[in-house]
């Protein structure tokens, strides 16, 4: 198309002016004698950061860890490092397939290692633990965009994934090397949990409390994790919300069942010490990326959890049900944060 | 109520707790700026309307002569802060980014030639009409930072009855203590310009609201009310931030909320800051109108810190020098205190009326704030004081959601800098948050230029 429409009157053609180079507006712009950093208000910033909180759950495993491998030993050590190492692995394959500047130093994927490490029964061995890794991470976290953008916990997905390759080895139970059973009954030992689900004998306290008894390996001394949990929730690395409404709803609706049939059912406070639901309660449900923001949304995720455990435990197939409560209230926690915005500062609610 | 007992500390729900390096300056009595050389007077240093220059090039200026006005009534008149001749009316850099119409005045002689406000003998026996006018005609605005007009804070419509008036003595910013200081070398004259203001607004009840941190402002107080029989009530509140927002303060000092998207006179309350308070005291009876004020030059950048009383409108440079000057590896120099601060490019910016300090920091405090991706930890959801979900407004925004951003509420937001404070993946959540507004904004007055 030409410029000039044949309806125009004939027009003289002005001289094209040659386009004024376009200026730089920083060139307008005072040059200061002491270059000035810019930001954008606050320019304070707490001490927290997130490879600060990440290491930090790291050291609140460390009595957990410690307690594995005390108990288990060279197994526990094997499954461990081998999980950890696969882990980390993974994360720099994905990290150079990502073409992004590696992320090793945020501890992300090291306790995603260490977790799914610490959910594994001390007799599966080390080419599962690392194939569930690298489950855990390529797949668990990085499929979904990497870390914060996960919508299941990386570690326990990586654990749904061997409980479903795996059903035989993974519920296959030793005694720890420090039990007065482990010479006599030779390798396998069935759970607390599998005791009471198929013999019904519930066990006793001091041996779920110190976790001198069958089970995954960081899952069967609930003081350990107590005090691992006690300094997240000090620190604030994780939401007091979570696990006091997940044990606390455990606690309630396993009681209303004992108080129904206490011949059927096991004691509130057995079921509150056994199995994965310490370790799941204070390191697995409070996992920051795949749990609500909001407050109320802590205790909706929390009591929700501990329901649906409860249920699994006493009606479903499996004895334990920690990881399917905990993953099935992951995918909940989009909607949750979406409905339970809080009410604005003055906000009147209609 | 009597006087309040300073135990009972009350205050807001959530907020942060910054450092404070108020004691870097807090005990330094202010001392006056020997009168600048040039002054650079921005025709808008006020929420509304901006001024007109009245002045021209070459004309001669005297101290307090008004140079700037418009017939809006939401915007306040700017007055020559120096004697001299006026050297431009051009834009120059403002502390507020960018270039800004100023009327830049060079000083003739050492002298310093005040042209006075016409005020009554008595303020208290003289009109509340007469009272308003003093205090729009002396270019009073709010001296907290936000710098709205006084005179329409004094004038609420007739449907918005007035029963409390808040003096706001928080200054929750870190490294912040002019009003610190204020409050305890001029507290006879706040008090009073307190009372004027409570005359204005036709109210008995009043609180001055102060956090307790600044022990010796609220002892003083205390005193200073009984000894001029005053029947205020001194609040001490607790060290938190934003105690001094507005909304924030009202809460904690009365218990009323603010209605979302409201304003303080929709429950009832008007609240100014101490220096207001005191630019009304010197208005109404000194005749004098607001052409300087207290403010903090701080921050382990400069050599001196400490409260000068400067001319509004001289440069920050003029004011660092004044305390020493700065270190060799400043590395940020900020209008206001680092929370809700505009971190500056050049010291050639003037101060402006709403200019509470210049804090300048080294290198060294600096921490790099290295960006990871949000991981939902809900830190910045347990520390807003508006009760929002920054993260989400955050990534709405990002994201160019920006109708949901209004539906989560962004225009509540206070930008007082809590959330990005918290949040441990550094992200800039206020800085979105201002995208999100702006947006929203824009899109607006798009729709009504079309309708």
């Amino acid at each position: 198309m030409n410029d000039i429409t044949p309806t125009q009157p004939e027009e003289t053609p002005k001289p094209v002016k040659p386009a004024k180079p376009k200026r730089d507006p920083r060139a307008k712009l005072y040059k200061p004698e002491q270059p000035l950093i810019l930001s954008s208000s606050p320019h304070f910033h707490a001490q927290d950061t997130v490879p600060k909180i990440m290491w930090g759950v790291i050291l609140a495993l460390v009595p957990t860890t410690v307690m594995a491998l005390i108990y288990f030993q060279w197994a526990a050590a094997g499954i461990i490092l081998s999980s950890v190492l696969a882990a980390l692995v993974s994360e720099m394959i994905v990290n150079r397939l990502k073409g992004e500047s590696f992320t090793i130093p945020d501890g992300s994927a090291a306790i995603t290692g260490l977790l799914l490490a610490l959910t594994l029964p001390p007799s599966f061995s080390i080419g599962g633990a690392v194939l569930g890794s690298v489950f855990a991470i390529m797949i668990g976290k990085h499929v979904f965009g990497g870390l914060g953008y996960n919508i299941f916990n990386p570690a326990l997905l990586g654990r749904a994934f061997l409980q479903a390759s795996f059903p035989v080895p993974m519920t296959t139970w030793a005694w720890p090397l420090t039990a007065r059973y482990a010479e006599v009954d030779g390798i396998t030992a069935a759970t607390p949990l599998g005791v009471f689900k198929f013999e019904h004998i519930t066990s006793e306290l001091p041996g779920l409390l110190t976790g001198n008894i069958s089970g995954s390996l960081g899952e069967t001394s609930a003081i350990a994790i107590l005090i691992g949990g006690l300094y997240l929730l000090i620190r604030k690395y994780a939401d007091w919300r979570i696990p006091l409404s997940f044990l606390g709803s455990v606690f309630v609706v396993s009681g209303i069942f004992w108080m129904i049939s206490p011949e059927t059912y096991p004691t509130p406070v057995f079921q509150l010490f056994s199995g994965g639901l310490m370790l799941g309660a204070f390191f697995m449900a409070t996992d920051m990326v795949t749990s609500p923001v909001t407050a109320k949304g802590a205790w909706i995720f929390g009591a929700s959890a501990g329901f649906i455990l409860v249920i699994i435990r006493l009606f479903g197939g499996l004895p334990e049900g920690v990881m399917y409560s905990i993953l099935l209230m992951n995918a909940f926690t989009p909607l949750i944060n979406r409905y339970t915005r809080p009410t604005f500062f003055g906000e009147i609610r209609a | 109520m009597a006087n309040s007992a300073s135990l009972n500390l009350k205050t807001f729900h959530r907020g942060v707790h910054p450092d404070e390096f108020k004691s870097i300056s807090c005990t330094i009595p202010s001392r006056v700026l020997p009168l600048p050389d040039e002054v650079f007077i921005p025709l808008q240093q006020h929420i509304g309307a901006p001024c007109e220059a009245l002045v021209e090039k070459g004309d001669l200026v005297k101290t307090g002569q008004k140079i700037a006005d418009t017939k809006a009534f939401v915007s306040s008149p700017i007055h020559a802060s120096i004697s001299g001749k006026v050297m431009a009316v051009a834009a120059f850099p403002h502390p507020l980014g960018g270039k800004v119409p100023m009327i830049h005045i060079k000083r003739v002689g050492d002298e310093d030639d005040w042209q006075h406000l016409v005020i009554p003998d008595q303020w208290e026996s003289s009109s509340r009409e007469i009272l308003q006018k003093i205090v729009r005609e002396a270019g009073i605005v709010g001296l907290g930072g936000a710098a709205f007009p006084t005179h329409v804070k004094m004038a609420p419509p007739k449907d918005k009855p007035i029963d409390h008036f808040i003096l706001n003595g928080c200054e929750c910013e870190p490294f912040l203590t002019c009003d610190h200081r204020d409050m305890l070398e001029n507290t006879d004259k706040i008090l009073q310009g307190m009372a004027i203001m409570m005359k204005l607004l036709d109210i008995e009840q009043g609180t001055i609201g102060i956090e307790s941190n600044k022990a010796d402002a609220i002892e003083m107080m205390e005193t200073r009310v009984q000894a001029l029989n005053l029947n205020f009530t001194v609040q001490s509140l607790k060290v938190k931030y934003p105690q001094g927002a507005e909304k924030m303060l009202i809460d904690a000092a009365l218990g009323r909320k603010v209605p979302a998207g409201g304003l303080p006179m929709d429950i009832g309350v008007v609240v100014n800051n101490v220096a207001t308070a005191l630019a009304i005291y010197e208005a109404v009876v000194e005749g004098k109108p607001l052409i300087q004020r207290m403010l903090t030059v701080t921050g382990d950048a400069v050599e001196n810190p400490g409260n000068i009383i400067a001319r509004i409108g001289t440069p920050f440079q003029v004011c660092v020098d004044a305390c020493g000057g700065l270190k060799g590896d400043t590395a940020q120099v900020f209008m206001g205190g680092p929370m809700m601060g505009l971190a500056q490019y050049d010291l050639k910016v003037p101060t402006l009326k709403g200019t509470s300090g210049i804090v300048c920091l080294e290198a060294s405090q600096l921490k790099s704030t290295r960006h990871y991706p949000c991981i939902q930890c809900g830190s910045c959801v347990s520390v807003c004081p508006m009760n929002l979900v920054p993260t989400r407004i955050s990534r709405l925004a990002e994201t160019a959601k920006y109708d949901d951003c209004k539906d989560w509420g962004v225009f509540n937001c206070i930008e007082c800098g809590s959330c990005a404070f918290v949040c441990p993946s550094g992200i800039p959540l206020v800085q979105w948050i201002r995208v999100g507004k702006v947006k929203i904004t824009e899109k607006q007055n798009k729709l009504k230029a079309r309708a």
